[in-house]
């Protein structure tokens, strides 16, 4: 099952320049997909996800057009060729 | 001339570094470094022929980790993972880096740093890798220990240079801990210190000290800025004393011993818990040459009307020159500097980001 993870740019170094993530394996959710991500970079992803595997409070991860936010969180399910967004949230001062 | 002073100057929005001679009159400024992430623990490292500069940044997306630069702020290095995590089983997840502090000279390689939520971490490869201090992350106390206005921070690490065994901490809001058995236990020691926000005002723990200071020729001797309280210890926190002896008022954040005597101690009162600027709007620093038995006000060269200003408390340094320098930042982004004592200042940078902290080196000849 092919999902792309498109990163934002503060994200590329820590993935070899990459803007997007192409992923083969097969994952059911989001979760998944990020765990995947992390067995080839880790420090992506621990910028995404707490030591406790929580996302983040200001990033923020859509499936498609849609955060995961209002669907099931990490829990959300993913359809083959899906394409998974990870955007810092609109935050700070 | 290369410099031999270094003011590091942590802020909201980044790191400077200031820099200059042993005369500290012309200043340098370097930065920012790490543009847009907060930086609230900073420290030079010059054990063993090391010139390390660590310095603890948070991202407000993207978490917090220590960074390190061996060439003074030319290029910064550090693990790609975020270096310091705590264990899974703890339930706890890192969200900011407090305090960075050297260990003791005769182990170079250590390094010891306070986070939020309140923990204490050991290095023992110079800042590269980091694991908890168990017997603080375990302690029977942390589900009573509550977060003050700045979180559940532990910000202040202090070490006995004379006792291996021995060393404390303080957290806000829990207050002042001490081992003597290496960190394997941690007893409170707080008798004397006030807790005005609770209905027990002399509990034994659940102070909010805000900060803690030494001079390591008399390491037994302590002197803690409390969220209202001034107080000092000749018994390494066993028992404390109110030594508010003239202050405009005992509330306040910072507090820093002088780097050759022990006796002499600056602090910055803050006016209240409620209005958070210098009495007055007159911005002093206060200080004491015997102890707390009094204190008078330095304020040659700083503002004495509208001056809104507050101090955080790990805003305000001292160097290690024979004629001591003391150097202190405020919320406001300025950062003031004495190159004598305190006896005079001058504006070093008038339009920083807010100032979280202030830190000093003195380079060792190269």
């Amino acid at each position: 099952m092919a999902v792309s993870v498109v990163l934002p740019r503060a994200l590329t170094p820590y993935a070899h320049g990459l803007g997007t993530v192409q992923l083969d394996a097969s994952c059911a959710t989001v979760r998944d997909a990020l765990g995947r991500v992390a067995e080839r970079w880790p420090a992506l992803v621990d910028r995404v996800l707490t030591e406790q595997g929580e996302l983040r409070r200001h990033v923020n991860i859509f499936v498609g057009d849609e955060s995961i936010a209002f669907l099931d969180g990490l829990s959300t399910t993913i359809d083959e060729g899906a394409t998974i967004t990870i955007v810092p949230a609109v935050s700070g001062g | 001339m290369p410099p031999s002073t270094l003011v590091l100057v942590g802020t909201t929005k980044g790191a400077f570094i200031l820099s200059s001679d042993d005369a500290r009159k012309e200043w340098t400024v370097d930065g920012p470094h790490f543009p847009g992430e907060a930086v609230y623990a900073m420290a030079y490292d010059q054990r063993a022929g090391r010139s390390r500069l660590l310095v603890g940044v948070h991202s407000n997306h993207w978490g917090a980790t220590v960074r390190f630069s061996d060439d003074l702020g030319r290029s910064w290095s550090g693990p790609e993972r975020q270096a310091i995590r705590f264990p899974e089983s703890s339930g706890l997840s890192l969200a900011q880096v407090w305090q960075i502090v050297p260990g003791r000279p005769e182990e170079p390689d250590v390094v010891w740093a306070g986070v939020e939520p309140a923990a204490l971490f050991r290095s023992e490869d110079g800042g590269e890798s980091w694991a908890p201090v168990r017997g603080l992350l375990e302690h029977e106390h942390r589900p009573r220990w509550m977060p003050g206005g700045g979180g559940l921070c532990l910000h202040t690490i202090v070490l006995d240079p004379t006792n291996g065994e021995r060393m404390a901490i303080a957290i806000s809001t829990a207050g002042f801990y001490r081992t003597d058995d290496g960190g394997a236990t941690w007893q409170p020691r707080n008798a004397g210190v006030r807790a005005v926000f609770l209905p027990d005002k002399y509990p034994e723990f659940g102070q909010c000290v805000h900060k803690v200071t030494h001079h390591p020729s008399r390491p037994e001797r302590l002197f803690l800025q409390n969220h209202w309280g001034l107080y000092r210890s000749d018994d390494w926190g066993d028992s404390w004393q109110d030594v508010a002896n003239g202050v405009p008022s005992d509330f306040g954040f910072a507090i820093q011993a002088h780097p050759h005597d022990p006796d002499t101690v600056y602090v910055i009162p803050i006016q209240s818990d409620e209005f958070r600027v210098v009495p007055g709007a007159q911005l002093r620093v206060y200080r004491t040459r015997d102890a707390g038995a009094t204190w008078g006000a330095l304020d040659n060269g700083l503002p004495q009307e509208h001056a809104f200003e507050s101090v955080l408390r790990d805003g305000l340094a001292v160097d290690t020159h024979r004629r001591a320098g003391v150097y202190f930042g405020t919320r406001s982004g300025k950062l003031y500097g004495s190159n004598d004592d305190g006896e005079s200042w001058t504006t070093l940078a008038d339009a920083l980001p807010p100032i979280c902290c202030v830190k000093t080196a003195v380079l060792a000849p190269s």
